[in-house]
C-alpha cells in the first residue's frame, strides 16, 4: 500500500496560508473562496465517477440541497447555523441513501440519466415549494453565520473558515485515497464480476460511498450559502453538475489532486479571460478541447509525468 | 523567457489606471438567456459614455467604463459586483439586468457602500429598502395595473395566467394575484413555464379547457415566442397578453405571424414617433431612438432605456455631487422631475424606484409593428 504524501499535504497546506498573508484584495480572495468550494464539489465528483465509476448528474441538486435545508432549517426554526449546516448534510446523505437504493442498481448511460432526473426534479421543488424556498426569485432572509459564538461575516473571516475547512477535506481524501477503501472501490470500477467473486458486496459499498459524498457535498452547500447571503436554483441547476464533471475531468479523474487542480483552473481561468471577452467563449472552449484531447489523465496527470521524469533523471 | 515575464509584468502594471476619472461599473447579462436585454443595455451604455467623454465628460473628467457579462448567473454576479467595486474601485454600478442578480448583491452593496442601479423589474429590489440600491425600472404592479385596467374596461373577467420559472415571471406572477384579488376580477387557470422550454402545448392545452376571456403570459427570452407560437397553433380564442418582458423587435421576429394582435404593456420608447406632440417625451426618445438605431444599426429595445435612465441619472448626481459616495446617494434621493424613457422619475429618501403606473401605455403588435393602443 501506497504512503500517504506529506508534501502534497503540505503543498496544500502552504499555498492556503500563502493566500491568506499575500492576498488582502477581497475580489481576489472571493475568487479563492469560490474555487475553494468548486474544489471540494469536484473532488466529491471525482471520488464517484474516478474512484467507484458512479457517474452522478445530480451533485448540483445534492449541494443545492445542502444550502436550502441549511438556511431554511435556521431561519424558520431558530436553530444555530452550524448545527443546521449539520442537520442538512445529515439529511441529504438519508436522501442520498433512498435514491441511491434503486438507482445505483443501474450502470453507465442509465445511472447517468437516473442522476440527471433526480437533479432536474430537485430543481423543479427549489422552483415550485416557493412557499419554503421562495420560489425562482431566491432565498433571502438568510441569518448571519455564527460559529461557536463567533461572527463570521466577510471574505477575510470566510476565507480562514473555508480554507480550513478544505485543508480538513483534503486530509480525509488524502488517508481514504491510500486506505483499503480506495482500493476496493477502483477493483469495483475495474470490474464489477471479479469483484463480486472476491466477496465483496459491490451495491452496499457503492450506496455507502454515494452517501457519504452526497452528505459532504450538502454541507459544502450550506456553507456556501451562508457566504453568498442568497441563493437562488439558477446556481444549483444541470449545469452546475456538468461543470464539476468538466472541472473533475480537465483536472485528472481518479487521483486526490485532480478535482483540485481543475477546480482552481476552471475557476480562476474565466476570471482572467473578461478582459477579452469577445473570445471569452472561444478561447475557454479551446482549452478544454485541448485538455482533453491531447491529455487524457488531465492536468494532474500532466505535472505526475513532468515530476516524474525529473525524479528519474 | 526572462524577456517575455518582463513584457507581462509591464503590461500588468501599465493597464492599473489613474484614479482621476469618473469610474462607472456595469454589470449585464450579455449571454444566456436573458441575452436579449442585455445587449441593449450593453450597447445603450457604451454609446451613451463615448459620447459623454467625447463633449468633455462630467465636470471636465471623462468616463472610464468597467463593464461585465453575469450570463444571468447569480454567483457570477456576485464575483463580478466584487471585482468592480475591490479591483476596479469604481464610484458607481450600474445594473444587473435581471433581479435575481440584483437581490444576490442588495447586501454587498450595503457592506461595501456603492450605489447601485438596477435594471431590473422586481419590487424586492427597493423593498425592503436598502440606502444603496436604486432602480430605474418600473415594478410589475404597474405593469399589471394598466392591463387589468384595460381587461375591466373590455369587459373580460375570467384570466389565465402562464408565467416564466424565473425572477422575471415569479415576481411578475406574485402582482398579477394579488392585484387580480383587488381587482375583483378571476384567475381561472395558473400555468408555469421554464426559460429554455421548446412547447408550451400542454400548458396551453389545460388552460384552453378553462375557457379564460384572456391569457396572460409573463416572460423573458425565447420562450413567450414559443407561447404565442403554440397559442396560434391550438386556436384558442381569447385575447393573448404579453408582460413588457417581450418588448423588443426580437420578439416580433421570432414569433412570426403568430404576434399579431398581442397586446402588451410597454415603455413609451417603442412607439416614439407615434407619440403626439404634445408629449414632454417624445423629442428625447425620438432622439435617443435614431441615435441607437444609427449607431448599432438594429431597432431599439425599451431594455436599452433603462440602462439610458440609469445613466443619465448617474450623471446627473455625479455633476452635483462628484465622487463622495454618501452624497451621491443624497443628489439621487433629491432628483425629482427627470423625464425618463420609462416616464418621470421622482425620487427621494423613501422610494428609490421614482415610477408610477403611467410609466406604461398599452401597445397593440400590428403588420409587425407596435402600434399605440391607447395613449
Amino acid at each position: 500500500m501506497k504512503k500517504i504524501n506529506y508534501l502534497f499535504l503540505f503543498t496544500i497546506l502552504l499555498i492556503l496560508v500563502l493566500t491568506k498573508l499575500l492576498i488582502k484584495n477581497e475580489y481576489y480572495l472571493s475568487i479563492v473562496i469560490f474555487g475553494l468550494f468548486n474544489a471540494i464539489n469536484a473532488s466529491c465528483f471525482n471520488i464517484l465517477l474516478g474512484y467507484t465509476g458512479i457517474i452522478s448528474l445530480g451533485q448540483g441538486a445534492f449541494y443545492g440541497i445542502g444550502a436550502y435545508c441549511a438556511v431554511i432549517t435556521a431561519a424558520s426554526y431558530g436553530i444555530s447555523p452550524s448545527i443546521a449546516i449539520l442537520m442538512a448534510s445529515f439529511f441529504s446523505g438519508i436522501l442520498a441513501f433512498v435514491v441511491g437504493y434503486p438507482t445505483l442498481r443501474l450502470h453507465g448511460h442509465y445511472l447517468a440519466m437516473a442522476t440527471l432526473g433526480f437533479g432536474m426534479i430537485i430543481y423543479v421543488f427549489m422552483n415550485e415549494m416557493a412557499f419554503l424556498t421562495g420560489g425562482p426569485s431566491g432565498f433571502l432572509d438568510i441569518n448571519k453565520f455564527t460559529l461557536l459564538g463567533m461572527s463570521i461575516y466577510g471574505e477575510s473571516e470566510f476565507y480562514i473558515f473555508v480554507a480550513s475547512m478544505f485543508f480538513v477535506f483534503v486530509v480525509m481524501f488524502e488517508l481514504f485515497d491510500k486506505s483499503f477503501l480506495a482500493y476496493k472501490l477502483k477493483f469495483i470500477k475495474e470490474s464489477e464480476f471479479a469483484s463480486k467473486s472476491f466477496g465483496i458486496n459491490i451495491f452496499r459499498t457503492k450506496l455507502l460511498t454515494f452517501s457519504l459524498v452526497a452528505a459532504i457535498t450538502a454541507f459544502n452547500g450550506g456553507v456556501y450559502a451562508y457566504y453568498a447571503g442568497f441563493i437562488s436554483p439558477v446556481s444549483f441547476n444541470f449545469h452546475y453538475s456538468i461543470q464539476l464533471l468538466t472541472m473533475a475531468i480537465v483536472g485528472g479523474v481518479g487521483s486526490v489532486s485532480g478535482g483540485i487542480v481543475g477546480a482552481a483552473i476552471l475557476t480562476a481561468l474565466p476570471e482572467f479571460m473578461t478582459a477579452i471577452e469577445d473570445y471569452e467563449m472561444v478561447l475557454y472552449g479551446l482549452f478544454l478541447a485541448v485538455t482533453i484531447i491531447f491529455l487524457p489523465e488531465g492536468l494532474s496527470g500532466l505535472f505526475k509525468k513532468i515530476v516524474g521524469k525529473n525524479a528519474s533523471n | 523567457m526572462k524577456k517575455l515575464l518582463l513584457i507581462g509584468m509591464l503590461l500588468i502594471f501599465a493597464t492599473g489606471s489613474s484614479f482621476a476619472e469618473y469610474r462607472l461599473g456595469a454589470l449585464f447579462s450579455t449571454t444566456g438567456p436573458a441575452s436579449f436585454l442585455g445587449m441593449p443595455e450593453k450597447q445603450t451604455l457604451e454609446m451613451l459614455v463615448e459620447k459623454t467623454n467625447k463633449n468633455g465628460g462630467i465636470n471636465g473628467e471623462k468616463i472610464e467604463l468597467f463593464m461585465y457579462d453575469t450570463r444571468g448567473v447569480d454567483a457570477e454576479a456576485r464575483k463580478k459586483f466584487i471585482r468592480l467595486v475591490k479591483r476596479d474601485n469604481v464610484n458607481a454600478v450600474i445594473g444587473p439586468t435581471r433581479s435575481g442578480s440584483t437581490l444576490a448583491i442588495k447586501d454587498l452593496a450595503e457592506k461595501f457602500q456603492v450605489p447601485l442601479l438596477s435594471c431590473a423589474s422586481s419590487d424586492k429590489i427597493i423593498n425592503p429598502l436598502n440606502k444603496y440600491v436604486f432602480k430605474v425600472a418600473p415594478s410589475d404592479k404597474h405593469a399589471v395595473r394598466k392591463i387589468y385596467f384595460y381587461l375591466k374596461t373590455k369587459g373580460m373577467e375570467n384570466i389565465a395566467i402562464l408565467t416564466a420559472q424565473n425572477g422575471f415571471g415569479d415576481s411578475g406572477r406574485d402582482a398579477l394575484l394579488s392585484e387580480a384579488e383587488k381587482m375583483g376580477l378571476n384567475i381561472v387557470a395558473d400555468e408555469k413555464f421554464r426559460d429554455n422550454d421548446r412547447d408550451m402545448t400542454s400548458q396551453l392545452t389545460k388552460i384552453s379547457e378553462r375557457n379564460p376571456d384572456a391569457v396572460i403570459c409573463w416572460g423573458v427570452g425565447p420562450a413567450p415566442a414559443i407561447v404565442a407560437k403554440n397559442f396560434k397553433q391550438l386556436q384558442i380564442e381569447a385575447e393573448l397578453i404579453m408582460s413588457h418582458g417581450v418588448a423588443s423587435k426580437k420578439f416580433i421576429e421570432l414569433a412570426g405571424d403568430a404576434a399579431e394582435g398581442i397586446i402588451l404593456p410597454a415603455g413609451r420608447l417603442l412607439v416614439a414617433e407615434k407619440l403626439p406632440d404634445s408629449s414632454k417625451f417624445k423629442s428625447m426618445l425620438v432622439d435617443y431612438k435614431n441615435e441607437y438605431e444609427s449607431t448599432f444599426g438594429e431597432s431599439v429595445s425599451t431594455f436599452g432605456g433603462h440602462a439610458y435612465d440609469a445613466f443619465m441619472i448617474i450623471k446627473k448626481a455625479l455633476l452635483t455631487a462628484g465622487k463622495d459616495k454618501e452624497k451621491l446617494i443624497k443628489s439621487m434621493e433629491e432628483i425629482t422631475d427627470y423625464i425618463g424613457t420609462y416616464g418621470i422619475f421622482n425620487f427621494s429618501k423613501k422610494d428609490h424606484n421614482g415610477l408610477d403606473k403611467d410609466a406604461f401605455i398599452l401597445i397593440e403588435i400590428r403588420n409587425g409593428d407596435w402600434e399605440l393602443l391607447e395613449s
